[in-house]
């Protein structure tokens, strides 16, 4: 049995009857302790597609199993990560974890839920920062905050909607890796939405891209066969992960480019004279 | 330790005074000159302008009540009083002054000499204290209400019956606004259903809120004794002064960021961590903005109530004086337009202050 599975599903905003369909016919199969990669162009649904997996959105048709049972809200099972780390900034770095801690542990010991607030700060190297405010951060540091929210929830499914994307390129390779140790730690089940095909080849087993929106759909996946614990250095010599990369693009290039002649509306240039000047 | 002094005052909103420590300390002196400039000298230079061009004014005023009073004279009873009442004007008696706008000395003046009238009154009641002191001791053990000060108020006194009346109007107002702000901003349909009558009172004038209050007061309390004024001027004050707080908290409730709402759903807060948790904190700033609007309308209409009212305070003291018509009550009526400005504005500073203290983007002062 599929651990997550999404049958045609199709989220359309506003009236049914208006055609804008923001996904449509979305079918989406992930095993346990897969680490699967949604690539996109930015404004191709992604983001709906996160929120309805989460539970955060109903899809209009179409079914989502998790587990075999059909998803209905959000579940302390599947830990979230938002892309613009959604803390809250009225509370300090601690009390950020610990209202997530307390939700998903109420009977659970004071101690045990301080310690458990620790240990997760502990492993994002957040330990200095425990009282600090948000607005102290930098954003890597943020995103470290809302990764150690999510996991101190300790849920089995984490998802992960475009978690990097606001980062520097040094700041996101090493929170790339941090995600990566955590994931093969307890191999949970993990799906990261991601406008960068590196890092889905890098951090990925499977890679579906999604066609860009309205009437959004996934494309068909690639399979990343290089073994773990991926070296990034390294990755630029091997065969398969040029192979893999240039498939993607090309692929993402190719419905890019019938996504802009597909558009049919005209643009009319303004009647120009020419005139001469003496 | 400057530093730390630094951010205190402008924590609570003085960050002018900013460069004058900074310079003090011999820290980029040009610049901190410059500053110093813009934000002492230039706002106290502002304020001699406006005592000059007021001075001006009420020596052109002086001048034309001063000949108004001549002609009339000349006109009622002929040369001869008219003469009289030029010599009895230039002479400086008191009991044919033009009463006119007063000048910045007179006002001073006037303020000096109702601190005067402060220290006399405060004696009085200090000897009062003393000479009913044993006798108050008897009627308390014979179960006999106690002989109370019965004398006229001081002009202090009227300051801390106002700023009291306003407390107790401004705790009203909060009592009311924030909590059904709160309730409203979490429910569309009762925010919608409410939002009429909403906007219908929220315009009425403060004199119609006093009636009104009045009408419901005066049959409640049967005996109408001196305490059933102060209860009508705060329910007005707070009646007049809570609708800036109860449309801004529900707003901020009802506009809480999606993305915290998001972050409340999928950590599964339950209804009532979701508002202490979530949407109250992220509101905050904006009760805050309001409470700060109602504090400074409660000031506001606090004169007028009071002066409608007839309950002690600055308003009715202001009235009493222009009732008066005495030589110095057009000064006295300066001296509390003064006081009444000098206290809304240092009301405004504290609500500031705790604004920044409790909200979570401490932003400085405005």
């Amino acid at each position: 049995m599929a651990y997550l599975e999404l049958k045609n599903v199709t989220k359309t905003y506003g009236s049914k009857d208006s055609n804008s369909d923001v996904l449509s016919n979305i079918n989406l199969t992930i095993e346990e302790g897969e680490f699967v990669a949604i690539v996109g162009f930015s404004g191709s649904g992604k983001t709906t597609l996160v929120n309805l997996i989460n539970g955060l959105l109903k899809p209009t048709s179409g079914e989502i199993l998790y587990k075999g049972k059909p998803i209905e809200g959000t579940s302390h099972e599947r830990g979230v990560i938002f892309q613009n780390y959604s803390l809250l900034p009225w509370l300090t770095v601690y009390q950020n974890v610990s209202v997530a801690v307390n939700e998903t542990f109420p009977k659970e010991s004071k101690a045990f839920r301080d310690q458990r607030v620790k240990t997760y700060l502990e492993m994002v190297n957040l330990t200095p920062a425990l009282n600090k405010r948000p607005k102290e951060l930098s954003g890597g540091m943020k995103q470290r905050v809302s990764i150690a929210r999510a996991l101190a929830m300790d849920p089995e499914m984490i998802i992960m909607d475009e978690p990097l994307g606001a980062l520097d390129a040094l700041t996101r390779g090493n929170l790339q890796d941090e995600i990566l140790n955590i994931w093969n730690k307890d191999k949970r089940t993990a799906l990261l939405i991601t406008n960068d095909v590196d890092e889905g080849i890098y951090m990925a087993d499977r890679i579906i891209p999604l066609k860009p929106g309205p009437n959004a759909t996934l494309g068909p996946e690639f399979k990343i066969n290089i073994d773990r614990p991926r070296d990034k250095t390294s990755l630029n010599d091997n065969p398969d992960f040029m192979k893999t990369r240039n498939e993607i693009i090309e692929y993402l290039m190719d419905i890019g480019q019938e996504r802009t002649s597909t558009n049919t509306v005209e643009y009319s240039l303004p009647d120009l004279e020419q005139i001469t000047i003496e | 330790m400057s530093d730390k002094l630094i951010k205190i005052i402008r924590f609570i909103g003085l960050g002018f005074l900013e460069p004058l420590i900074r310079l003090s300390r011999g820290e980029e002196t040009g610049k901190n000159i410059t500053l110093i400039l813009k934000k002492i000298v230039a706002p106290i230079a502002s304020i001699l302008i406006f005592i000059a061009v007021w001075q001006s004014g009420s020596d052109l005023l002086y001048n034309i009540e001063a000949s108004h009073r001549i002609e009339k004279a000349l006109k009622d009873q002929g040369q001869k009083a008219a003469d009289e009442m030029k010599a009895c004007i230039e002479s400086g008696e008191i009991s044919c002054q033009p009463n006119t706008l007063p000048s910045p000395a007179q006002v001073k003046e006037s303020f000096k000499a109702l601190l005067k009238d402060h220290k006399i009154i405060v004696a009085d009641k200090k000897a009062f204290k003393e000479k009913t002191a044993s006798l108050n001791k008897k009627r308390r053990a014979d179960g006999k209400s106690e002989i109370v000060y019965t004398g006229r108020p001081s002009f202090v006194d009227q300051i801390k019956t106002s700023i009291k009346t306003v407390f107790a109007g401004f705790l009203l107002a909060i009592f009311i606004a924030v909590p059904i702000g709160i309730v409203i901003g979490l429910s569309d349909t009762l925010r919608s259903s409410i939002n009429w009558l909403i906007q219908i009172f929220k315009p009425v004038s403060p004199v119609v809120w006093l009636l009104l209050v009045f009408m419901i007061v005066k049959t409640l309390t049967k005996d109408s004794d001196s305490d059933s004024s102060f209860i009508i001027s705060f329910i007005s004050v707070g009646l007049c002064s809570m609708w800036a707080t109860l449309i801004n908290t529900a707003m901020g409730v009802s506009t809480v960021d999606k993305d915290f709402i998001n972050v409340a759903k999928v950590l599964k807060l339950g209804p009532i961590q979701k508002v202490f948790k979530v949407i109250l904190p992220s509101s905050l700033p904006l009760i805050f903005t309001g409470l700060r609007i109602t504090l400074s309308v409660a000031w506001m209409v606090l004169i007028a109530i009071e002066l409608l009212a007839q309950s002690p305070g600055l308003g009715s003291f202001v009235w009493e004086e222009f009732q008066n018509g005495a030589n110095d009550s057009n000064s006295k009526i300066i001296v509390a337009m003064f006081i009444i400005g000098i206290i809304g504005f240092l009301l405004d500073r504290i609500m500031l202050t705790i604004q920044n203290f409790v909200s979570f983007n401490k932003n400085e002062g405005v």
